[in-house]
């Protein structure tokens, strides 16, 4: 069996960090506050995280606030939900949350909250249980879940459970792994994991393990590396990760790496990005892959800098 | 202007340099402020640059123009999920009074280079919201199409189940369902969209009156391939809670019964079963020899229900290794049920 080269890893995300000019990076440009919690939180799992300046990271993050509260993709975009959420997840990293002012991101994430307790992504209205999960998950880390109304919350999430124990974008839409993720971390941070109907959740997260020991979405897909996080995520969440071949998929993600430049792709032989990078390092750390740190499930942070967050000040 | 190279394909041309285009004449590009880290000097394509300066310029400036929706066309074109750019074409058609249908057909040209892209998709709902129940039709015009190309585009059917939603559309939604369900019977969306349309359409009665001739249906598709995981799945779903019509209804062991028989990708068939006797299902001989006949070892008489529970748990712990922690812990529930 191959071996995780991290050092390769860590390299490839700092040389796509340092591209500023190139095709792909203006490209991206848009997705840059993601693009940073992917790489970052990377480089932390494998244990990297001080080769980066967090100061001037922190400086940029901030420039990319928007008078309503929340944050751009970059500096001068429109504000979105989910690169707020990206943007106080590095700053968890760099434990510098503090640099907020607390009551205007709430306010901002607070406000998209609708009627019914779905959340759209932005001010145009888009709704998606991603937007739930980010929205828990982002005002749980600023300690101020009580600013949404969270029963609501979990009844919009429940609404879109299906027949099949899985979860849609919204009610009615097909059970995919990135969803199922959305809505049990969005459950877990709410202490409303009552709701799932663990066995059958359990059994059809397990059957989205293929041949090749890799993970796919929904039945009948090809696997991708970044299921190894959401759907292994969700039955770490739902305490039923014992149900998959864990050997079978660590050497799947394994084989999606460039051993020569670093970086892990989406399946063997494709090429690498930063997104399919950190979701197959996250998948190592579930699996409890040597050399690398533990990460909490439903924040999908490092434990260290989760365990930071609600119980102060630890060892590292 | 040169002449366009007939060899990249459709829509492209060669670049006519946007400081050179009157109706861009006194904008001020501006470049992306990127933050930290030296800017390294390395060549892209200009078109690229210039376009996301001169939208940058336009946008810092909240010029709400025809010559700025030109230029988010332009952006688009580049770079498709940028969302501010699609912001910002929202904010020009409601300030210049959008031709929305003008304006689906834009969305069209992007969806087919772009079809899994959010910005493209939620820009798509937002100008259909526009048209109202009048766009209902094209809507799922549109969608249909997209599924010529990938019938499981995930935002496509998110789209669609909007579009019946809130604009309506309901009458040949089942027929489309077993349309793509002829095509690639594989097809989970289709299966999902199937139980979305018989549970929720207004005009077939529900769950309730549609059971029966749903029942059918799966199995029809279960006997075609029974390795197929959604139709043993659909078949679960139309039974939901109602655990006695499911263990009652004797098509469904009977289904289980010919899938054993024939002794191949029986792994559903054998899981269904299990699911029934973990509900008091008292399975005849026929079904007890069946099972029986698919173990590999021997595992000793068959005799209480939780020795077939137990044997169907060893055969598919044999027969689907990757999951045998399962398979082992539905053995120990079954056991500790008995």
């Amino acid at each position: 069996m191959g071996e995780l080269v991290g050092n390769k890893h860590v390299e490839y995300i700092l040389s796509v960090e340092r591209r500023k000019d190139d095709f792909l990076s203006v490209l991206m440009d848009h997705l840059r506050m993601n693009g940073a919690y992917w790489g970052l939180s990377a480089l932390d799992l494998l244990g990297k995280l001080d080769t980066v300046d967090s100061e001037d990271i922190v400086s940029w993050i901030m420039k990319c606030q928007h008078e309503s509260g929340g944050f751009g993709g970059n500096i001068g975009h429109d504000p979105h939900v989910h690169y707020t959420l990206s943007a106080v997840q590095v700053l968890a990293l760099f434990d510098k949350l503090d640099v907020l002012d607390i009551d205007k991101v709430t306010g901002y994430v607070a406000s998209l909250q609708k009627e019914d307790g779905s959340f759209s992504g932005d001010t145009w209205g888009e709704v998606d249980t991603r937007f739930s999960y980010i929205a828990i998950c982002c005002l749980s880390i600023l300690k101020r879940l009580d600013s949404m109304d969270v029963e609501k919350a979990v009844k919009y999430i429940v609404s879109c459970k299906n027949m099949d124990g899985g979860f849609g974008c919204t009610p009615g839409g097909e059970s995919h792994a990135g969803q199922i993720f959305c809505c049990v971390g969005a459950l877990a941070i709410t202490g409303s994991l009552h709701h799932i109907d663990k066995d059958l959740l359990g059994w059809w997260l397990c059957e989205r393990q293929v041949k090749s020991g890799g993970l796919n979405g929904r039945p009948e897909k090809l696997p991708d590396v970044c299921y190894s996080w959401w759907v292994l995520c969700s039955l770490i969440m739902i305490d039923r990760a014992h149900w998959i071949d864990k050997e079978k998929l660590i050497k799947f993600i394994l084989n999606c790496q460039d051993t020569e430049n670093g970086g892990i792709s989406d399946r063997p032989d494709d090429a690498a990005d930063v997104y399919h990078t950190f979701f197959g390092v996250a998948g190592l750390s579930l699996l409890e892959y040597p050399g690398v740190k533990a990460i909490d499930p439903a924040y999908a942070l490092p434990v260290n800098v989760v365990n930071r967050i609600f119980f102060g000040r630890c060892s590292t | 202007m040169a002449s366009s190279s007939s060899s990249e394909g459709e829509g492209r041309r060669a670049w006519v340099p946007l400081a050179s285009r009157p109706e861009f004449a006194g904008v001020t590009p501006l470049p992306q402020d990127d933050g930290p880290s030296p800017v390294v000097a390395i060549a892209y394509r200009d078109d690229f640059r210039e376009t996301m300066d001169y939208f940058r310029s336009l946008y810092s400036s909240r010029e709400l123009s025809p010559r700025s929706l030109l230029l988010t066309s332009l952006a688009i074109s580049v770079n498709p999920a940028n969302y501010t750019v699609w912001h910002f074409r929202r904010q020009v058609l409601e300030a210049l009074g959008a031709d929305w249908t003008e304006e689906l057909g834009f969305t069209e040209g992007v969806a087919k280079r772009n079809a899994k892209n959010y910005q493209l998709w939620h820009h798509r709902r937002w100008v259909a919201e526009k048209l109202g129940p009048d766009a209902a039709s094209r809507e799922l015009e549109f969608t249909r199409k997209i599924f010529c190309l990938d019938a499981k585009n995930y935002h496509a059917w998110s789209h669609r189940q909007w579009v019946l939603q809130a604009l309506g559309g309901w009458e040949d939604e089942l027929d489309y369902c077993a349309q793509l369900l002829e095509e690639d019977v594989f097809n989970n969306s289709a299966w999902n969209q199937r139980y979305f349309v018989i549970t929720k359409s207004p005009s077939l009665g529900g769950l309730n009156a549609m059971r029966d001739s749903e029942v059918d249906y799966a199995i029809e598709a279960i006997h075609a391939n029974p390795e197929n995981e959604s139709p043993w799945r659909y078949l679960r779903g139309l039974y939901n809670d109602e655990n006695e019509a499911w263990l009652n209804d004797s098509r469904v062991h009977s289904a289980c019964l010919r899938v054993l028989k024939a002794k191949r990708n029986f792994k559903f068939a054998l899981s269904t079963l299990l699911d029934l006797l973990g509900l008091g299902f008292k399975p005849n001989q026929e079904i007890k020899d069946a099972i029986t006949s698919l173990r590999t070892s021997d595992l000793g008489e068959a005799g209480s229900d939780s020795d077939l529970a137990n044997s169907i748990c060893s055969i598919l712990g044999l027969e689907d290794p990757m999951r045998a922690n399962y398979w082992t812990w539905r053995k120990q529930q079954a056991s500790s049920s008995s």
